[in-house]
C-alpha cells in the first residue's frame, strides 16, 4: 500500500474559507468544547447572509480567547477582560460591521464584569458568546466567577466557597435584548441563538457550556470531555421562553442538578447608536 | 453684538469643524477643538478632573460633525474603544488625568504592540492617588513614559498655551497615525483651566499626515499587517476592508499571528522602540530663548516653562547669560538639540523647574552630566518668576 498522499484527503470543507488553516494545529486540548464553538461561530458567519469581510471577531484572554486567532474574518485579540469595549468601539465607529465577542466567563465577567454589565445597559450593537467552562483554564485551572460553590480549583483546593454569576439572569437583568444558554452538545441550537444576534440590532448574549477535562474537569471527576458532554444529554432540558431565570443557577458538579437551556430573552429594546 | 449677527454666527458653527477665525479659549476647549479640526472621528472617556471639560465639549461639538461621542463606564473601557474603533479607521481619542491615565496603561501598551493609532490628553492634576484632584501637577511624565509594562515607543506633546493645546492636539494625531502609536497630550490643570487667545487657521491649512495604507488589494494575496518599511512603520488596514488581519498583544509575525519564540520577540519589541527612537528627528519639537551663549539653561515644560520664560526674560535684562529650552515634545526627549548645546561649550549648568519632586530633571542629568538644579513642588501650586529668578541669580 502506497503511502498516502496530501492530494487524498483535499476534499474542501465547506468552512475553510472563514478558518485560518495556516494557523493549525491549534492550542486547544482533547475534549475542549472551544473548537465546537467556533464551527458555530463559523458556520452561522456562512449562513448570516453578510460577506465575511463585514464579520469582525473580537476576543479577550484565554483559551476561549485564542477563538479570534483561529476564525478567518478581521479579528483582534485584546486584552484580558476588554473585549467588549474594544468591540465597542468598532461596532460603533461602523455600525455596518456584525461583531461579535467569544471569550471566556472570567475573562467577561470577572476582570470584565463591569464593561459587561454597561455593554449590556447600554444595548450596544454586538453578538457576545461567553464560553463557560467554569474556570480558568489557560492558567490551570483556577476558581472563577462561575465556579459552583464546592467545585475545586488550585485557588481553592477544598472547594470554592463562593456564590457563582447566574449568567442569562445577570444579562437579562442588565437589559440585554437576546439572552441563550447552550451547551457544546446543542450545536444546532446554539448555532440558531448566534445567527438570530447577528441578525437583531442590540446586545446579544449567548452564553455557551463547555468540558474543560483538562483543568476543570480532572479535579471534579467530571471524566473526559465527552463524558461531560454526555451528561449535558443527561441532565439538560430545554425550555425556550423561560421566565424563572432567576432559578436556573447551575450546579456542574451535582450530577443530580438539572441544567436548563434554551433561547430564554428576545424582545425589542432600542440599541445604542451614539 | 445685533441680533442677526448672533444668530449668523452661531448656528452655522454647531456643523463646522474647524472653527477658523481668532477665538478666547479654555485650554481644555482648545484641546477638543483641535481633535476635531484634525478629523477626529471617534471619542470615548470618563470624566476626570481637571479634563472633563474636553469631553463636555465634545459631547456636543462631535455629534454635531457626523462623529461619536461615548461615555463609558471607566478608563479601561475608554482607551480599549478607542484602541477597537482606531482598527476600524477612525481617529480616536480619549481625555483623561493622572489616576485614569494609570488605568490605561495596560491597554496602552496593547495598542503599541497591536501598533493601532490612537491620541491620549493627560490634564495632569497633583498626584499621586487622588491627591489635589482640582490643583496643578506635572507628575505624569515618567509614567507616560514607562507607565505600561515592557519596552515600547511614545509620543509625548507637552503645551504651554491653549494656542499650543490646538496645535499639538493636531500634531499627535498626525503623529499617531504616521507611526501607528500611542500618543499623550500631557496638558497640566493650568494650561487646561486657562483661557487666552487661540488662533485657528482655515480648514485647508491644517496638516494632514494621513495613516500608511495598504498597497495592495485584498484579492491580491495575504496582507502582511506588520511587515515594515524603511521607515520601520507597516501600512495598515481596517476591520472591515476585507484584508482579514489579525492582530494581538501576544508577540507575533509579520502577518500578525502569535509566535512566541524569543527570536521574534526580541526583533519585534526593538522594532517598536526604534520606529521612534529613529525618527526623533522628525518627531521632536521644542522652543528656545537665548540659548546660543547662555551659561546657564532652564529647561522648562508647561505651565512651568510660562514662568520660566519670564524669568529668563528678566535675567538676561539684568545681564545675566541665560536661556530657555522648552520641549514641546517631552518624549522623545530634544536630546539631540541639548547635545549641541552642550558641543559649544558654553553651559555650565541646568535648572529644572517642574510640579514633581524631579522627574526630566533625571533625564537631564542624565544626558548632560553638568549640574542640574530642580526647583520642585509636589504639586498644588507652580513656581512664579522670581523664584527661578533667584536661582539664576545664584
Amino acid at each position: 500500500m502506497s503511502t498516502p498522499q496530501q492530494d487524498d484527503f483535499a476534499v474542501v470543507h465547506p468552512f475553510d474559507h472563514l478558518m485560518r488553516a495556516d494557523r493549525l494545529p491549534h492550542i486547544l486540548c482533547g475534549g475542549c468544547g472551544i473548537g465546537t464553538v467556533i464551527h458555530g461561530y463559523v458556520r452561522a458567519v456562512s449562513e448570516s447572509g453578510v460577506d465575511p469581510d463585514r464579520h469582525v471577531c473580537v476576543s479577550g484572554i484565554g483559551c476561549s480567547g485564542r477563538a479570534a486567532g483561529y476564525v478567518n474574518v478581521d479579528s483582534y485579540h485584546s486584552t484580558h477582560g476588554r473585549a467588549l469595549p474594544f468591540a465597542l468601539g468598532i461596532a460603533v465607529h461602523n455600525p455596518e460591521l456584525k461583531v461579535t465577542v467569544i471569550s471566556g466567563d472570567g475573562d467577561l465577567m470577572a476582570i470584565g464584569g463591569n464593561h459587561f454589565i454597561h455593554a449590556a445597559r447600554r444595548n450596544v450593537n454586538l453578538n457576545v458568546i461567553c464560553i463557560n467552562n467554569f474556570n480558568y483554564g489557560m492558567t490551570g485551572g483556577q476558581v472563577g466567577p462561575t465556579t459552583p460553590i464546592g467545585a475545586k480549583g488550585t485557588t481553592a483546593p477544598q472547594g470554592s466557597i463562593e456564590h457563582p454569576f447566574n449568567l442569562p439572569y445577570l444579562a437579562k437583568a442588565c437589559g440585554a435584548s437576546l439572552v441563550a444558554r447552550w451547551t457544546i452538545l446543542h450545536v444546532r441550537q446554539f448555532t440558531d441563538a448566534v445567527l438570530r444576534s447577528m441578525d437583531k440590532d442590540g446586545f446579544c448574549f449567548t452564553e455557551v457550556l463547555s468540558p474543560c477535562p483538562t483543568s476543570f474537569g480532572r479535579r471534579n471527576k467530571l471524566g473526559e470531555g465527552l463524558d461531560e458532554v454526555e451528561m449535558y444529554r443527561e441532565r439538560c432540558h430545554i425550555e425556550n421562553g423561560a421566565q424563572n431565570l432567576e432559578e436556573l443557577d447551575i450546579d456542574i458538579v451535582d450530577h443530580e442538578q438539572p441544567i436548563t437551556v434554551g433561547n430564554f430573552v428576545d424582545i425589542e429594546r432600542s440599541a445604542f447608536h451614539a | 453684538m445685533p441680533p442677526e449677527t448672533a444668530a449668523k454666527t452661531v448656528a452655522p458653527e454647531a456643523a463646522q469643524r474647524v472653527l477658523t477665525g481668532r477665538r478666547f479659549m479654555l485650554g481644555d476647549h482648545a484641546c477638543a477643538e483641535g481633535a476635531l479640526a484634525a478629523g477626529l472621528d471617534f471619542f470615548a472617556g470618563y470624566p476626570i478632573t481637571p479634563s472633563t471639560e474636553v469631553a463636555e465639549h465634545l459631547a456636543s461639538r462631535l455629534p454635531a460633525v457626523g462623529g461619536r461621542f461615548v461615555q463609558m463606564e471607566d478608563e479601561l473601557g475608554s482607551i480599549a474603544a478607542i484602541i477597537g474603533a482606531s482598527a476600524a479607521g477612525a481617529r480616536s481619542f480619549t481625555a483623561t488625568s493622572g489616576p485614569g491615565f494609570s488605568l490605561m496603561m495596560e491597554n496602552i501598551g496593547l495598542a503599541a504592540m497591536m501598533e493601532i493609532p490612537c491620541v491620549i490628553v493627560n490634564v495632569q492634576r497633583a498626584s499621586p492617588s487622588t491627591g489635589l484632584p482640582t490643583m496643578v501637577g506635572q507628575s505624569d511624565i515618567l509614567q507616560a513614559r514607562w507607565g505600561s509594562h515592557g519596552d515600547y515607543g511614545i509620543v509625548a506633546y507637552c503645551p504651554s498655551s491653549p494656542q499650543e493645546c490646538f496645535d499639538q492636539t493636531i500634531d499627535a494625531f498626525n503623529t499617531a497615525d504616521r507611526y501607528r502609536i500611542p500618543v499623550f497630550i500631557l496638558m497640566d490643570e493650568v494650561v487646561g483651566h486657562m483661557a487666552e487667545r487661540v488662533e485657528i487657521p482655515a480648514a485647508n491649512e491644517i496638516p494632514h499626515v494621513p495613516r500608511k495604507r495598504p498597497r495592495t488589494k485584498p484579492e491580491e494575496g495575504i496582507f502582511l499587517s506588520y511587515a515594515p518599511d524603511e521607515d520601520l512603520v507597516p501600512p495598515i488596514a481596517h476591520a472591515g476592508e476585507g484584508y482579514k488581519v489579525h492582530m494581538t498583544g501576544l508577540t507575533h509575525d509579520e502577518r500578525g499571528y502569535p509566535e512566541l519564540t524569543p527570536e521574534t520577540h526580541d526583533k519585534l519589541v526593538n522594532r517598536l522602540v526604534d520606529k521612534v527612537r529613529l525618527n526623533a528627528l522628525d518627531i521632536v519639537d521644542f522652543d528656545e530663548q537665548h540659548v546660543d551663549d547662555a551659561e546657564c539653561v532652564v529647561i522648562a515644560y508647561g505651565c512651568t516653562a510660562r514662568s520660566a520664560s519670564a524669568a529668563v526674560d528678566q535675567a538676561r535684562a539684568e545681564g545675566l547669560r541665560c536661556g530657555l529650552l522648552r520641549p514641546k515634545t517631552i518624549w522623545p526627549f530634544p536630546e539631540e538639540r541639548v547635545r549641541r548645546l552642550l558641543e559649544i561649550g558654553k553651559i555650565k549648568r541646568f535648572i529644572v523647574p517642574e510640579i514633581n519632586l524631579g522627574q526630566l530633571r533625571r533625564e537631564v542629568e542624565r544626558l548632560t552630566q553638568l549640574p542640574t538644579i530642580g526647583l520642585n513642588h509636589a504639586g498644588g501650586a507652580m513656581p512664579t518668576p522670581n523664584a527661578i529668578l533667584e536661582i539664576i541669580r545664584s
